[in-house]
């Protein structure tokens, strides 16, 4: 990786691609633009900056247009662009860098909604270990407010029992809520 | 003790992650009269927690690094450990990947957590070790074949591994060597690897709704008369968010080998789904 910096800019502490670099271990300016990333990506259409694009703001370090892109939300991190990628760039570990800067750092997220569904998956798995779907689900609605969307997909997957009413514990739950109150640190 | 082998070992840690035994606990049920036909032995790792799922990586890394190793601290270290769901699978083989790189984070979360992490375990999904079984093996206690039922495979994206670990692959083509072996006809189609939207279904269900509308179609249009995923989530998501006018029944690939393998309660679990994909099956009963 060392040897690789193929532009100035890596030197820069301040820089992004740096410091995307120093967080993740992943070296963005080894991206050669191939397009691959966007042409498997299954939803670049609704990310409003492709992947490769994406990453060609980082190397140009368009660090405020980057962390206020609505891109790093929509990307699931499925992982089918990093098992293209000939520099081998794994570009969810790239998303993840960024979606915690933007967290750390920009008020106002775009695309807010997948982030309360993160943090309501998160709270359930610091309240039982393991993630309680109805809980998650009545919480997410609480914060976006949209009670009656999808009111039918929630009452089908009820009636088919999907939706268990109380949680599973874990047995030593202790250790889990360790683990949180020292990530909050 | 090396593990590469799968098909030496007659047990196996399990871990189940969440959907196994909420949302698809029929297919939870499933691998158990699975493996027990095939004489599998699954020890389900004891206090296992989730696996911290997409949303502790996109919110906080080094969490879920420690959720995720949890798992593997308490997990045996002789044998390997059987994922069923593609997301946990790569969360608990990230982690390992993770902690084997950096020593440093490896000590620090062994001694937050006071208990030693394995970093050695093989961390298979299901369809690895079915691909390395002799398949006459299976064959020979086949009880229902899935005679002139036509599939479309569909792993879904999450089992696509970033580079580091795409030598790891361990199950392609493994669904349908498995399934055509118990009798079922595979189709070709463009989206084996394509992807359900996952946690856009709750929060975007328009894009969701509209990638499942795609693999709909062209399931469809290839002929087959079921999707069989190898995902809990997938599964889900093609059901509730596929087009009202236009649906396909979608198994998981463990209810069609449970059933091939004659477990009794197989009507049971199709009572859990959402797309009825009782005709199905009760031709080929």
């Amino acid at each position: 990786m060392e040897n690789l910096n193929a532009i100035e800019v890596l030197e820069s502490p301040t820089d992004l691609a740096y410091l995307i670099n120093k967080i993740s271990g992943e070296n963005i300016n080894t991206c050669i633009q191939c397009y691959s990333c966007a042409s498997v990506c299954p939803f670049f259409e609704f990310m409003g900056n492709a992947p490769h694009h994406l990453i060609r703001m980082i190397q140009y370090g368009l660090r405020d247009e980057v962390l206020r892109s609505p891109a790093i939300w929509i990307c699931v991190g499925c992982h089918t662009c990093s098992s293209q990628c000939p520099a081998a760039i794994d570009l969810v570990e790239v998303m993840d860098t960024l979606r915690h800067l933007a967290l750390k750092e920009k008020d106002n997220i775009p695309e807010y909604d997948v982030v309360n569904f993160h943090e309501q998956l998160v709270n359930s798995i610091s309240r039982h270990g393991r993630t309680h779907k109805l809980e998650i689900m009545l919480g997410y609605k609480l914060k976006s407010g949209g009670w009656f969307d999808d009111m039918d997909v929630g009452l089908q997957m009820f009636k088919k029992r999907k939706l268990d009413i109380l949680p599973h514990n874990i047995k030593d739950l202790s250790e889990i809520k360790k683990m949180f109150s020292e990530a909050a640190e | 003790m090396p593990q590469n082998n799968l098909s030496s070992f007659t047990k196996f840690s399990y871990f189940p992650g969440c959907s196994m035994i909420t949302t698809a606990k029929e297919s939870g049920q499933a691998l158990e009269a699975s493996c027990e036909k095939l004489g599998i032995i699954l020890e389900e790792i004891p206090d296992w927690n989730c696996c911290g799922s997409s949303s502790t990586h996109m919110l906080k890394r080094g969490l879920s690094l420690e959720i995720a190793a949890r798992n593997l601290a308490l997990a045996s270290p002789d044998r390997p450990i059987v994922v069923m769901c593609p997301s946990c699978l790569h969360n608990l083989k990230r982690t390992s990947h993770q902690l084997k790189k950096d020593r440093a984070l490896h000590e620090k979360i062994e001694d937050s957590l006071q208990k030693k992490v394995y970093l050695d375990h093989k961390i298979v999904h299901l369809l690895e070790v079915l691909a390395q079984w002799d398949i006459k093996k299976i064959q020979s206690i086949l009880e229902k074949p899935l005679k002139d039922i036509k599939i479309a495979p569909y792993y879904g994206c999450m089992l696509a591994s970033p580079n580091v670990m795409l030598h790891e692959h361990g199950y392609p083509l493994s669904i349908e060597t498995t399934l055509k072996a118990l009798g079922a006809s595979i189709v070709l189609w463009p989206d084996i690897r394509g992807c359900c939207g996952t946690f856009l279904s709750v929060t975007k269900p328009d894009v969701s709704s509209k990638a499942v509308q795609r693999i709909i179609y062209n399931a469809k249009n290839s002929g087959a008369q079921c999707i069989v995923t190898a995902c809990a989530m997938c599964q889900l998501n093609l059901e509730i968010r596929a087009p009202k006018e236009d649906k396909i029944p979608v198994f998981h690939y463990i209810e069609l080998l449970a059933f091939a393998l004659g477990a009794p309660e197989w009507k049971n679990w199709l009572k859990y789904h959402l797309i009825d994909p009782s005709p199905i099956l009760e031709k080929a009963e």
